[in-house]
Parts: structure tokens; C-alpha cells; sequence
């Protein structure tokens, strides 16, 4: 549903395709460089000493551009007279008091703790479930099946379905409910869930799945015991990536929620404002650090841990 | 993986994949074949037509079409994904990927976790950063430049959100290009600029011919992911008068806040059907370039 941070669905081809040693033959190139009267290599020096340069150059600016918006929230919490204007904080941490004073504020991230998390087990469970049964039993279609979801659960976003969604869920009787949230959205997460979890299922070998066939365990027996910690890294990305996509995630949330008593952080850091109709600067401050941190903090441990980096796909 | 080796058996394998598939045929393919049928009445959240929604044919759809604000919406989304998916995250992320190549250490680090963090924090909070770097009294860009007093936000409501859509997402292009560079061997690029290269010359003929299937890869899926972002609602919310009203918050707009439903359904199926060419060239790609790789 919501498209950023973290892998999205359609961006991953999962740890079977991810890492394709493609290498085309690329240009001719006999023998190595030719000897010759060659004047670029005279001025080497001086050219890669400027490029250099202008590249640190670059690299400031570009740094500077992102850091630039990134100042106020790295400021304005701990400022005892916040503006919108980046300034050198009075320092103080009274703001952090005053969230915990805020009603809204507080509630809100227990209602993202419960859609997020409600939606990353549902996820996570469900997918397994139905990953497991797709990798182990040939079911005619299966490929077709998954790539037709995969490719749906791109198509079919948050801002091309709000309509028929909203009016889904009024008539389920769902606006309003934490269900509502975990159910739409687990929706749409589902498909490269089941994915990225097939692709971790066939790549476990099923001897000892036999074998404990073999001692007569059942098939729900198999799966919590032999499979799941076979796969647990696959069910860490796709809880992470559920996680992240939840707590981040604005449209649905905005649409299925008008009570603000249901309503997550990301919902309610919009309606912070004082009682003179002005936003409450020290608070939405505050209280974006806040909302912020653990999924920088997620994100700082899956990259320790698994290593978040790019191979041709989106590696895990 | 052919035969069913650990005897889960076919009625248990359809008894575990059963609640997936309900879920997501509940709430992910119903709410796509609706939209098709209320795209055809006239369905209003409230009013006589909410009662007795009448099917009105093809109604919604010329009068879409005939609708200055949605001709001016689609434009305006054409220009957003252009300029911040195509140009600013792809041609940025590239340029980083490019520059940063070959570098270690800390500035490195710096650029790629800044970049990084722009990409990881919610919506929300980005969206409030940037309304307190425009703003118009005391936004930081304003100090920064001198120019007290600059609307952004009101004067280049467009430009606004191109740029911060840019500094959004470039984190995905730039990580994506890293990957790919790391494939282009480097004695190629040595080769090439021994014999007199210059770096355009390089890029045009070294690495593009090795990258391409990644660019098309990333501009494909940027441009559908921005096409398809809401974020930029909370800054400009589509405003002034509709100056940066994209095709979502156009959607936004008629059918939940102006409770035409039917017809907002109808431009929905619009964005379903771009959404669709989009995500079929990209599976199309990578269905390619599994059959490459095996």
C-alpha cells in the first residue's frame, strides 16, 4: 500500500534472483590499453586531482541538501522556544514531558504499536502458511497465481483503491476499528510477503521435513519445528518490512480513521495544534523525533545484522 | 520442489493458503473489480444517488475527460513523475552512485546515510520537515537564502514537491545504481579512459550498455511509486487553486471529500489500468532477466 521506506512489493525478486551474475561481453577491448602517444595520460594527475575535488564538491552540496530539512528535527525537540526556523536550541527536554501530558499524542503511538504489529503477525502467519503449502505441493497454476497477486499488490495501491476501499469497509462495518486498518492493509502486503518467503521455502531442503514425516510428526508439527527456524531470516525481513510499511503508512489510516482516539502517529502528528489554532511547534516536533526513532532504530539493526544492501535486486 | 515430498497433501496445502488468499481476494482484488462497476454509476457518498445509485454508463469517463481540472490534474502528474521519479531520483541516484564509486570511508558514509534517512522516515514527519523548511515566515530555506517573506509553497507549488519527492526517494536509485556499477568491471573503465575517454564517453559506451537492463528496471518502478504517492498531500494538498493537484489528491478531492464516488471511481480505474502497464513492463524485465541469470 504504501510505497516507501523499506523493499516494496514489487521490488523484490526475492535471494533466487536477486544476485544474477549477468556479464555481457561488453566492449572489445584486445589487449589492454595500446601503447602510443597518449596526452591524457600526461595530465592525469592534475585531471584526477580535479575531479576529485569537484566531486567532494558535489558530494558536499548533495549532503548538504539532505541534511538541510533533517536540521529542525534534530533541533527543535530540544529547544525551550522552538520556531519553525533551524536555531541553536535553548536546550531542554520539557518538551518530552509535555508529550507524555498529550492525551492524542501518547495514544497515538499505541495505536500504531497495535495496527503495526497486528498487521505484521497477521502477515507474517498467514504468509508462511500459505508460502509453505506453495512451495511444497505442486498446485496447478501455482506460478501463474503468484505472479498475478504479485503483480496485483503493486497495481491495486492505497491511492488507486481509497474509493472502493473506504466504501468496503463502511460497509463492513469496519471505519473506525483497528481491524479495519489491519485487515486492508495486510491486504496489500500479503502477496510479496508469500513471495519473498516461498522464495526462502524452496530454497530449504526437505530431507528433514521427510524425516520427521517419517516419526510421524503432523504437518503443523513440521512447520513450527523444522521449518520455521529454517526460515526465520525470511520471517524477520517480511515482520521488519510489514512493520515499517505500517507505522509509515498515512492514506488508509487517514481514510478508515476518523476518530482520533483510534487514530496512529502518523495521523495525529497533523491535528497537533494549540489551543490559538496554531500547530504546536514544540509538540509536532517532539513527538516526530519520537515517532521516528524506531524505525531508524529497526532499520540500523536489520542493516548491522542482515546487511541492507543492493544486488541487482533488493537483497534483505 | 515437483512432488509433494513431505506429504502436506493437496486439501491441507489448500487449507493453509486459504486465509491468505481470502484476505487478499477480500480486501486487495474485490476493491479492484469494484471500482470498475462504481466507476460505471453515479454513486455519492450522500444525497438522493446514495440511496439509488443509477448505472450511468460511460458518463463518469467523458465527463472526466471533458473536466478542465482533471485535464490539468493529468498533466500535472506527468510533469511530477518526469521530474522528481525520471530525472531528479534516477538522475541523482545515478549521479551519487557514480560519484561515490571507488570512495570509502566516512564521507561515504555520511552521504549514504543521509540519504538513507530521508527514505526511512515516515511520511508524515517528512512532510512536516518540509513545510518548516519552505515556509514562508520563518522557514529555514528562507534564512538560508536571504529572501525573507519567498512563498514557496504558494509561488512554486510544483517545484515544491518535485524536489522533495526527489529528496525523498533518491536513497532507492542510488543504492539500486551502486549494485549495478559494483557489475561493470573496473579494467573496462580503466581501458577507456587510458585510450583517451572522457567521462561522458565512458558512461555512454563502458557502462550503459551494462546497466541498462537497471535503469529501466529503476525508472520503471520510481515513476510507479510516485505516481502512486500520497505524502506530498500533507504539504500542499493539492493547493493553491489546484496548482498541484496530481491525479491522487484529484481522487482524493472528488470522491472523499467531495463525495462523488462513482466518478472518482472512474478516474481510479484510470490510475489502476497506468498502474498496470507499468507493473507488467517491470514483471516483464525481471521475468527476462531471471531467464539470463538461470
Amino acid at each position: 500500500m504504501s510505497s516507501e521506506p523499506a523493499a516494496d512489493p514489487g521490488a523484490h525478486p526475492g535471494p533466487a534472483g536477486a544476485s544474477e551474475p549477468r556479464i555481457p561481453p561488453g566492449p572489445a577491448v584486445p589487449g589492454g590499453p595500446a601503447p602510443g602517444p597518449r596526452s591524457p595520460v600526461r595530465h592525469a594527475p592534475v585531471r584526477h586531482a580535479l575531479g576529485r575535488i569537484s566531486s567532494t564538491a558535489f558530494l558536499a552540496l548533495v549532503a548538504a541538501f539532505f541534511a538541510l530539512p533533517m536540521l529542525w528535527l534534530a533541533s527543535a525537540p530540544f529547544d525551550a522556544h522552538p520556531s519553525i526556523t533551524v536555531s541553536v536550541p535553548e536546550f531542554t527536554l520539557a518538551n518530552f514531558r509535555a508529550i507524555l501530558a498529550n492525551p492524542y499524542a501518547a495514544g497515538s503511538i499505541v495505536n500504531s504499536v497495535i495496527q503495526a504489529g497486528g498487521a505484521a503477525v497477521l502477515v507474517v502467519v498467514l504468509a508462511a502458511l500459505a508460502a509453505y503449502a506453495l512451495s511444497r505441493v505442486r498446485v496447478p497454476g501455482r506460478d501463474v497465481l503468484l505472479y498475478v497477486l504479485l503483480l496485483l499488490s503493486s497495481v491495486v495501491t492505497g491511492t488507486a483503491a481509497m474509493v472502493p476501499i473506504f466504501e468496503l469497509a463502511t460497509r463492513l462495518g469496519l471505519v473506525d476499528t483497528h481491524l479495519g486498518v489491519i485487515l486492508v492493509v495486510s491486504g496489500g502486503l500479503l502477496p510479496a510477503a508469500i513471495f519473498i518467503l516461498k522464495d526462502f521455502m524452496d530454497a530449504t531442503p526437505t530431507s528433514y521435513e521427510e524425516s520427521a514425516r517419517v516419526f510421524g510428526a503432523s504437518p503443523m508439527q513440521i512447520l513450527r519445528h523444522i521449518v520455521v527456524p529454517l526460515v526465520r531470516p525470511g520471517l524477520a525481513t517480511v515482520a521488519v518490512w510489514a512493520v515499517a510499511s505500517v507505522w509509515g503508512g498515512f492514506l488508509m489510516q487517514y481514510i478508515l480513521l476518523r476518530d482520533p482516539d483510534k487514530s496512529p502517529s502518523a495521523v495525529v502528528l497533523f491535528t497537533l495544534y494549540t489551543e490559538g489554532g496554531q500547530p504546536d511547534l514544540p509538540l509536532i516536533s517532539t513527538f516526530s523525533l519520537l515517532y521516528s526513532l524506531p524505525v531508524v532504530l529497526m532499520y540500523l539493526f536489520v542493516s548491522s545484522r542482515y546487511g541492507f544492501r543492493f544486488h541487482g535486486g533488493i537483497k534483505q | 520442489m515437483s512432488t509433494d515430498a513431505v506429504g502436506l497433501g493437496k486439501s491441507r496445502a489448500v487449507v493453509f493458503a486459504l486465509p491468505a488468499l481470502v484476505l487478499i481476494g477480500v480486501f486487495l482484488v474485490f476493491p479492484a473489480l469494484w471500482t470498475i462497476y462504481l466507476g460505471l454509476t453515479d454513486y455519492r457518498l450522500t444525497g438522493l444517488a446514495a440511496a439509488d445509485p443509477q448505472v450511468v454508463g460511460a458518463a463518469n469517463y467523458t465527463a472526466a475527460l471533458g473536466d478542465e481540472r482533471f485535464r490539468s490534474s493529468f498533466w500535472l502528474t506527468a510533469q511530477y513523475v518526469l521530474g522528481s521519479a525520471v530525472i531528479g531520483q534516477a538522475g541523482l541516484g545515478f549521479t551519487l552512485a557514480w560519484t561515490l564509486r571507488g570512495r570509502r570511508g566516512a564521507v561515504r558514509r555520511v552521504v549514504e546515510g543521509l540519504v538513507l534517512l530521508s527514505w526511512i522516515l515516515p511520511g508524515s514527519v517528512v512532510a512536516f520537515l518540509w513545510i518548516a523548511l519552505l515556509d514562508r515566515d520563518g522557514g529555514t530555506l528562507n534564512a538560508l537564502l536571504g529572501t525573507p517573506g519567498a512563498a514557496w509553497l504558494l509561488d512554486h507549488p510544483m517545484l515544491s514537491i518535485i524536489v522533495f519527492n526527489t529528496w525523498r526517494g533518491t536513497a532507492f536509485s542510488m543504492m539500486l545504481y551502486s549494485a549495478a556499477l559494483e557489475n561493470v568491471p573496473v579494467s573496462h573503465l580503466e581501458t577507456a579512459r587510458l585510450a583517451g575517454a572522457s567521462t561522458l564517453q565512458q558512461l555512454r559506451d563502458v557502462v550503459l550498455p551494462q546497466i541498462r537492463v537497471h535503469v529501466l528496471t529503476n525508472v520503471l518502478l520510481t515513476s510507479l511509486w510516485t505516481f502512486n504517492d500520497f505524502t506530498p498531500f500533507l504539504i500542499t494538498a493539492g493547493g493553491p487553486e489546484g496548482r498541484s493537484e496530481i491525479l491522487p489528491f484529484y481522487v482524493y478531492n472528488t470522491a472523499l471529500r467531495g463525495g462523488q464516488l462513482g466518478f472518482g471511481a472512474a478516474v481510479s480505474f484510470l490510475i489502476l489500468l497506468i498502474n498496470l502497464v507499468f507493473a507488467l513492463a517491470y514483471l516483464r524485465l525481471l521475468r527476462n532477466r531471471r531467464e539470463v541469470a538461470v
